[in-house]
């Protein structure tokens, strides 16, 4: 049984009507890529996974109970999202904002169990946050900073980790490796991951890609399956060249505008 | 920290019953206190010096908790009771009330300032809720719109009003902020409405923590956005509405006391709270011991003095702040 699913979802913006009937679900132990130009609703599915936006139309289920009938804090212990903005005002320590993944569990005078602080130092040990415990958010990088916002959302310990964009801010460095932690995170914990990810080499290391294009899923597979040139030309246009290396595809982009093309290599 | 503003605060009471207009010895002090001795002195220190105090402290602490959580929960620096218009609603009921009444029952104007304060936070969350779901930006925009009009309406009220001109003094202490206790039990009053207020704020502050990264990380980490909202808006009207009651618009004690806290103490917002209070209660009490020693024995509305040491002081932090980012 998938741990997160939406069927038939409609959901927008006011007079805006963004996604137009998609159907997404995630595994246990499953890394799901979302791929698409911008604008075609990529950001929205990963709300109403979150039950931040109410489809107009269709319905999302958690462990499958439906995500309306839950409560803000019951939904917070079943799914945790790594937000796209990671600024504060204010000079938190990486320790205190880890700490805010426990928010749903603290009890009513807003305490912390042992069992708090142990999910606390986990998931700074995770993202080897250790040396950067104490230190205020805003006196770190931004490579860093995203990594924080990332142990705040595995301090919640959910069975669900949607991510929007998680390697946007990031080095190449940095964005394989979350890449590989999140993998690692799926196979060894169980967990059900979907990710928002532009770059469609780092999309091709998912378990599965999903193609979002004008509010619609054009495509939901395998990375080799999905990222295939016609595809790749009739989502993102001319100029790429679709390689195949190690059983996984490789885009390469190219100046000019040349036919968007299958090349075998290695 | 805390044991340090605390005593502080204890050392800053003891100023403000110590010093004034009056010089007392301290053994004509400790006789006033106790209700011996000369009768003036006793009526100077226990029900002048005393009650003003402590309404300053109570004042002081109030606006600093209400800008804590009001920035920490709206995300802005520059928040405090003034942007969600409790302020504002105070002074339009306390000014109504002066420009009204013929002669006021003491306990009538800060009543009237107290329901200005809750009634116009009211209407900024009715005015928010109009598009349907209510979210910060909402509150911040129908607090701007509604402390524009309540400004223009006091404005017309005081140049309408013939009674206010033989009433300036009292309506300096409400556009300016001047601390004036006119009766024992509205200061009992205040102090009740307070107290339950920090009590909710205490409560609060670990939910205003997860406003860290806005609203909508907040609501995925658990959080009620909605209701939390509204809690914080009740708790911080209460505040502002028992401030302006006692000492009208005192600028600048919401807004700099939390950022001068923040930077010794961090910004989880339950010891934020709580500092806030001491720190805010210690402030107000010595600016108006200057405002009564100041031009003695005139007295300066308290607004005077928080208003001239707390600009340059916002400016300090500020200037400081880009400093250490750099």
């Amino acid at each position: 049984m998938s741990l997160v699913a939406a069927t038939g979802v409609v959901a927008g913006y006011g007079a805006r009507e963004v996604l137009h009937g998609c159907d997404v679900a995630v595994d246990a132990g499953e890394v799901v890529a979302v791929v698409g130009p911008n604008g075609a609703g990529k950001s929205t599915i990963v709300r109403v996974l979150a039950g931040l936006v109410r489809p107009r139309d269709g319905e999302v289920t958690v462990r499958g109970r439906r995500i309306d009938t839950l409560s803000r804090a019951e939904i917070a212990r079943e799914v945790a999202v790594v937000p796209q903005a990671f600024e504060t005002l204010f000079p938190f320590t990486v320790r205190e904002i880890v700490a805010l993944g426990r928010t749903a569990r603290l009890d009513a005078f807003g305490r912390g169990s042992a069992d708090d602080r142990e999910a606390i130092a986990r998931a700074i040990d995770a993202l080897e946050l250790e040396s950067l415990a104490d230190r205020p958010i805003d006196a770190i990088s931004g490579g860093e900073r995203q990594r924080v916002v990332l142990a705040m959302a595995l301090a919640q310990e959910t069975p669900v980790l949607l991510l929007d964009e998680p390697t946007v801010h990031l080095d190449p460095a940095h964005q394989l490796a979350t890449m590989r932690l999140v993998g690692r995170l799926a196979r060894e914990r169980g967990l059900a991951v979907f990710a928002v990810v532009h770059d469609l080499n780092l999309a091709a290391l998912a378990d599965r890609i999903v193609v979002i294009a004008d509010g619609r899923v054009v495509r939901d597979g395998d990375p080799l399956a999905v990222l295939e040139p016609a595809l790749v030309r009739s989502v993102f246009g001319e100029g790429w060249t679709v390689m195949r290396r190690d059983g996984r595809p490789v885009i390469v982009p190219s100046l000019g505008a040349e036919r968007t093309t299958t090349m075998r290599v290695g | 920290m805390l044991a340090v503003l605390a005593a502080a605060l204890l050392v800053s009471v003891a100023a403000g019953v110590v010093f004034g207009a009056v010089p007392l010895s301290p053994g004509e002090l400790a006789n006033a206190l106790l209700g011996r001795g000369d009768a003036a002195n006793a009526t100077i220190v226990r029900d002048l010096r005393l009650p003003r105090v402590l309404a300053a402290a109570l004042v002081g602490g109030a606006l600093a908790v209400a800008g804590a959580l009001l920035q920490g929960m709206l995300r802005n620096p520059l928040a405090d009771p003034y942007v969600t218009g409790a302020s504002a609603g105070g002074a339009l009921g306390a000014i109504a009330a002066l420009a009204l009444l013929a002669s006021a029952p003491s306990a009538v104007v800060p009543l009237a300032a107290f329901v200005g304060a809750l009634a116009s936070v009211a209407l900024v969350w009715r005015m928010a809720r109009l598009g349907g779901r209510t979210t910060i930006l909402t509150v911040l925009l129908a607090g701007i719109v509604l402390t524009s009009f309540v400004g223009a309406v006091v404005t017309l009220i005081i140049v309408a009003s013939d009674r206010l001109s033989l009433r300036l003094r009292a309506l300096l202490d409400v556009l300016v902020g001047g601390v004036s206790v006119r009766d024992p039990l509205e200061l009992a009053a205040a102090a009740a409405v307070i107290g339950v207020a920090v009590v909710a704020a205490i409560a609060l502050a670990p939910r205003v923590d997860a406003y860290a990264f806005g609203e909508e990380t907040a609501a995925t980490l658990g959080i009620d956005t909605e209701r939390t909202t509204a809690a914080v808006l009740v708790t911080t009207a209460l505040l502002a509405g028992a401030a302006v009651a006692l000492a009208g618009l005192v600028a600048f004690v919401g807004l700099v006391v939390p950022h001068a806290v923040r930077g010794a103490l961090g910004a989880r917002h339950r010891p934020l709270v709580l500092a806030c209070f001491l720190a805010g209660a210690t402030a107000l009490v010595l600016a108006d011991l200057g405002a009564r020693v100041a031009l003695a024995p005139a007295e300066l509305p308290v607004g005077v003095i928080t208003g001239a040491i707390g600009g340059p002081f916002f400016l300090f932090l500020l200037v400081r702040s880009r400093r250490v980012a750099a």
